[in-house]
């Protein structure tokens, strides 16, 4: 544990960037977590005296159409779009990873079977389908979570099944065999603890695509009902207002999406370098 | 032998393991002169191991050798029981353990009696457990014991196999090849196995590291009665280690016999080809080479009526290529042991003219 | 050993920055091939003699510095040599042979046009002829049936063919030198003999330099005119093969040849060698890095290294307390 430590300190000490990385996801945590408190303003009360008024001391991010903050808009919305994504990607980890390492592991008739939904899925084009499962279920949190999860499961299936299938005929799995271990208890218990510091990193990697598809559904209208704070939603409600010269209300959402996403995706690179014995030297 | 040898432990007869090579021939594919698409084509098969009989005696050390894509691998996975059988029968105690599924042998009482030292130590030990976890695991699964007996036992184990006390608490990549090694032989005599199986336990160790090694496994197997079979390339290893020694060439055992017998009178040439490809260290002295040259048979169906080592066989006649030899004993009597699928086997005599 | 040395290595100390601090791998390392010799560098694994190969052949890893010394190979110090002039040599002059052919190959090309490339690059023939003379090299190497074998792509092939594939590359345009870096670890017992013979027959044909690395001292012992014995990135011993074996001066080289299963010991013969490595990371290393280990160790072994001249020719000892 102590020689845990210390190589994540090692690595943090050599690369900066995975430095900030871990910064920033700090940063964004406290965000999601303590937003609300926060907020100089109410994220829902209008104020028809004080619309669209550019970015100032008062409104650091300026106010929407409605004379909301922006800035209190776009900092309690974190929690939500952070949850919606978490959400999904536990949803997709317990999903995808049981089903890749099963498939990896036993290979035959579960191999083809988890291939060929995988398959499935991939064949739709991936913001469709979510579309579409929202669509038919309906508008709602838990349905935006199934949706994101559903469609980041056959890609992280593929990459536990692919670790799995490495490790199916390790040394010390026939040594487990001949310890007397079943096979699901070899899944469980040899195989898993190997492959799970890589899902962890594929699942911060899958962080940002979910936070991404949650807020591009918003977007289109599909999501999060509007009143309510979420980065999708102020960027639509924004995104109309570039022409006529009030770039901020757009702006100051998208880049919290982005720098979010921005976030996973090095955080993710970071995760790797961490948990990659082969950098361990 | 002496009466010690005299029931054997492990009385394997006409082994065979045949892996299909390839894919059936599917739905669409049509055979010639069959209207009905499927056809009746038999998958080509690859024989990996070949009608393969042995006896191991208690408290026997048999040597395997034989190169790689020799089948000495499939032929361990079948003894330990990771690998179905084709067809033949594996007597442990004279109880019938081959038609066992290899599935389920895990749960069968006969798992414990059977375990293995694998070659790589390293790739052997699951990079999450500790060695005390992994010397721990066999017995929890196999001969659970309360806490405390526990701990007692795996220090004992550890004891046993000179690996330090304080090191059952660390990580594999923390330990040195040695230290690996001798917490995978802890492991395997956990449970303690009558048949242990060595699949090159020293390959990767310095030889430094490799004597304590081969003198600890001949130290634990008479102090703990078990029988070995030590498969290995290197000869000179075998040499040291085993009562009787067994060479595989594609699937098939070509010379068995008493270790001194075999290597002071090889009678098959691939065996003569093998212990003069060893080094012999005397510098400078120029000793009698014999080389063999060519690739292999192929081992997917081959003809029952070949020589495997037709091809290569620097003394190949008409008749190799007519019938298959069997193992048959080497006409001495002082070595009734001692046998060779030959058709024309070495005798000491022309051994000697040859060197 | 002939005059002049085809390659001669000189004081070379390589140092690797790690994690933990530096690493002091190699140490006032010296040695020489002579033409048409075939030296080894025998040594466990730590014992810095794939280092030495990697140093000389100027691929070291970008974590590794040479501190001191030269590697001179036909008038030009390769340690001192710009990356230009070194691709210029390797190849053509001197080449290397390694341990993982399947690796060292290129997977999607055919082995003849591998070797063909090579010809192209150093051998100044026409593209005309380099398919022809890749051919005449795979018979070379003694591959049956070479024009089929020309078309193959690696994976096709078995170890031992690879291996001779490789040979035949590095051969390829008779190199004074090769550096071979155990190039039968890993393969059967009888290819092992087989390549071994090869590289051996092909050397004294051209005359060529070889510097096996090895862990095998058997097979050093059958097929080198001259061992050189590392341990902890020093050269503790180097003699004449049959001097070596007969007479070892160095407790260590004692010790690592009755470790070595013969066809003659028994297992109770062998013994095994006390203590590990040093840590080379310490800021004070012992000046014998094997006293640590050693049962002749005297309060003199705490001073500098001496370098004893050995009664044969060529032959030296790092030893104050030598057999």
């Amino acid at each position: 544990m102590k020689a845990t430590w210390k190589h994540i300190r090692y690595v943090l000490g050599e690369n900066p960037v995975t430095l900030f990385a871990f910064a920033l996801f700090g940063f964004i945590l406290l965000c999601a977590i303590f937003g609300p408190w926060l907020a100089p303003y109410d994220p829902l009360t209008t104020n028809a005296a004080q619309s669209l008024k550019p970015p100032s001391a008062r409104h650091w991010f300026g106010t929407d159409a409605l004379g909301r903050d922006i800035f209190s808009r776009v900092l309690v919305a974190t929690r939500l779009d952070l949850g919606i994504a978490f959400a999904s990607v536990i949803l997709t980890f317990a999903i995808g990873a049981l089903a890749g390492i099963a498939a990896g592991f036993f290979g035959g008739w579960v191999d083809r079977l988890v291939g060929r939904l995988a398959d499935t899925i991939m064949a739709f084009p991936l913001f469709v389908l979510a579309m579409g499962i929202v669509a038919a279920l309906g508008n709602s949190v838990g349905n935006i979570v199934l949706a994101t999860a559903i469609i980041n499961t056959p890609l992280y299936a593929r990459v536990a099944r692919a670790e799995a299938n490495i490790r199916r005929n390790a040394g010390f799995v026939e040594a487990a065999r001949l310890s007397g271990n079943s096979e699901v208890r070899i899944l469980l218990l040899q195989i898993l603890p190997n492959i799970l510091p890589i899902l962890m990193v594929q699942c911060s990697l899958t962080m940002g695509y979910a936070i991404l598809n949650a807020a591009g559904l918003s977007f289109i209208g599909l999501g999060i009902a509007p009143p309510t704070p979420e980065w999708g939603i102020l960027v639509a409600e924004g995104a109309a207002l570039m022409i006529s010269g009030e770039w901020w209300v757009a702006l100051f959402p998208g880049l919290a999406l982005m720098t979010a996403v921005f976030c996973f995706n090095l955080l993710g690179d970071g995760l790797r370098d961490i948990v990659d014995p082969r950098r361990r030297t | 032998m002496s009466d010690v040898f005299d029931k054997p432990l492990l009385d394997a007869q006409s082994l065979h393991k045949h892996f299909p090579v390839g894919k059936a021939p599917g739905p669409f594919a049509r055979a010639p002169n069959t209207w009905f698409g499927r056809a009746d084509r038999p998958v080509p098969k690859l024989h990996a191991v070949d009608d393969v009989t042995f006896t191991l005696a208690k408290g026997e050390t048999l040597g395997l050798v034989g190169e790689s894509g020799c089948g000495k691998s499939t032929l361990v996975r079948l003894l330990t029981r990771l690998l179905d059988l084709t067809d033949g029968s594996i007597r442990l105690d004279g109880a019938e353990i081959g038609h066992l599924p290899a599935r389920g042998f895990g749960s069968s009482s006969y798992r414990p009696r059977i375990q293995m030292v694998f070659q790589d130590a390293g790739d052997s030990l699951n990079p999450r457990f500790t060695a005390f976890a992994a010397i721990a695991d066999p017995i929890r699964r196999l001969k659970p014991l309360p806490r405390e007996q526990l701990w007692a036992r795996v220090e004992a184990l550890a004891t046993m196999c000179g690996l330090p006390l304080e090191l059952l608490g660390r990580f594999p990549h923390q330990l040195s090849g040695g230290q690996k090694a001798r917490v995978g032989i802890a492991r395997a005599i956990a449970v303690e196995p009558d048949l242990l199986i060595l699949d090159e336990p020293t390959a990767a160790l310095d030889v430094s590291v490799q004597v304590v090694i081969l003198q600890l496994l001949n130290d634990l197997k008479t102090r703990l009665g078990m029988s070995y079979l030590f498969v290995s390339h290197d000869l000179n290893v075998v040499r040291l280690l085993c009562d009787r020694v067994m060479v595989m060439y594609l699937g098939k055992i070509v010379e068995s016999g008493p270790a001194e017998e075999v290597f002071r009178n090889p009678s098959h040439p691939y065996t003569r080809a093998l212990l003069s490809a060893i080094p012999h260290f005397m510098p400078g002295q120029a000793a009698p080479r014999l080389r063999i040259a060519g690739e292999p048979r192929s081992p997917i169906d081959p003809s029952p009526k070949v020589c495997r080592f037709y091809g290569r066989c620097p003394q190949a006649r008409v008749a190799c290529e007519q019938s298959m030899p069997l193992l048959q004993g080497v006409g001495q009597e002082h070595s009734a042991d001692h046998s060779v699928a030959c058709h024309f086997p070495i005798t000491a005599n022309a051994a000697r003219e040859v060197a | 050993m002939s005059a002049v040395p085809v390659l001669a290595v000189d004081n070379l100390s390589v140092e690797f920055r790690t994690r933990s601090g530096i690493v002091k791998a190699l140490e006032q390392v010296s040695f020489n091939i002579g033409k048409g010799e075939m030296v080894a560098i025998v040594g466990e694994s730590g014992s810095g003699k794939s280092v030495t190969a990697y140093t000389v052949m100027g691929i070291l890893d970008a974590a590794g510095r040479v501190d001191s010394g030269s590697a001179v190979f036909g008038g030009l110090d390769l340690l001192q040599a710009r990356e230009s002039a070194l691709r210029e040599i390797r190849g053509r002059e001197m080449s290397m042979i390694f341990q993982n052919p399947r690796v060292a190959l290129n997977p999607i090309r055919r082995v003849g046009d591998q070797i063909a490339d090579v010809l192209l690059q150093h051998g100044g023939i026409t593209r005309r002829e380099a398919p022809k003379r890749a051919i005449e090299m795979l018979a070379r190497v003694r591959i049956p049936d070479p024009e089929r074998r020309a078309r193959a792509y690696p994976f096709e092939l078995s170890g031992g063919m690879c291996q001779r594939i490789m040979i035949a590359i590095a051969l390829a345009c008779s190199p004074r030198l090769l550096i071979a870096d155990e190039p039968t670890t890993g393969l059967d017992v009888t290819t092992q003999a087989a390549i071994m013979d090869l590289i051996a027959e092909l050397g004294a044909e051209q005359g060529m330099a070889t510097l096996l690395i090895t862990h095998d001292l058997g097979m050093a012992a059958e097929y080198c005119d001259h061992i050189v014995v590392m341990h902890a990135g020093h050269v503790v011993e180097m003699a004449p093969t049959a001097a070596l074996f007969a007479n070892p001066r160095h407790p260590y080289t004692a010790r690592l040849i009755a470790a070595t299963p013969r066809p003659t010991a028994r297992l109770a013969d062998l013994v095994s060698i006390p203590g590990n490595l040093p840590d080379l990371r310490a800021t004070v290393i012992p000046a014998c890095r094997y006293s640590v280990r050693c049962e002749r160790r005297k309060p003199r072994c705490e001073q500098p290294l001496p370098l004893v001249l050995g009664d044969e020719k060529g032959s030296m000892v790092a030893c104050w307390n030598p057999l």
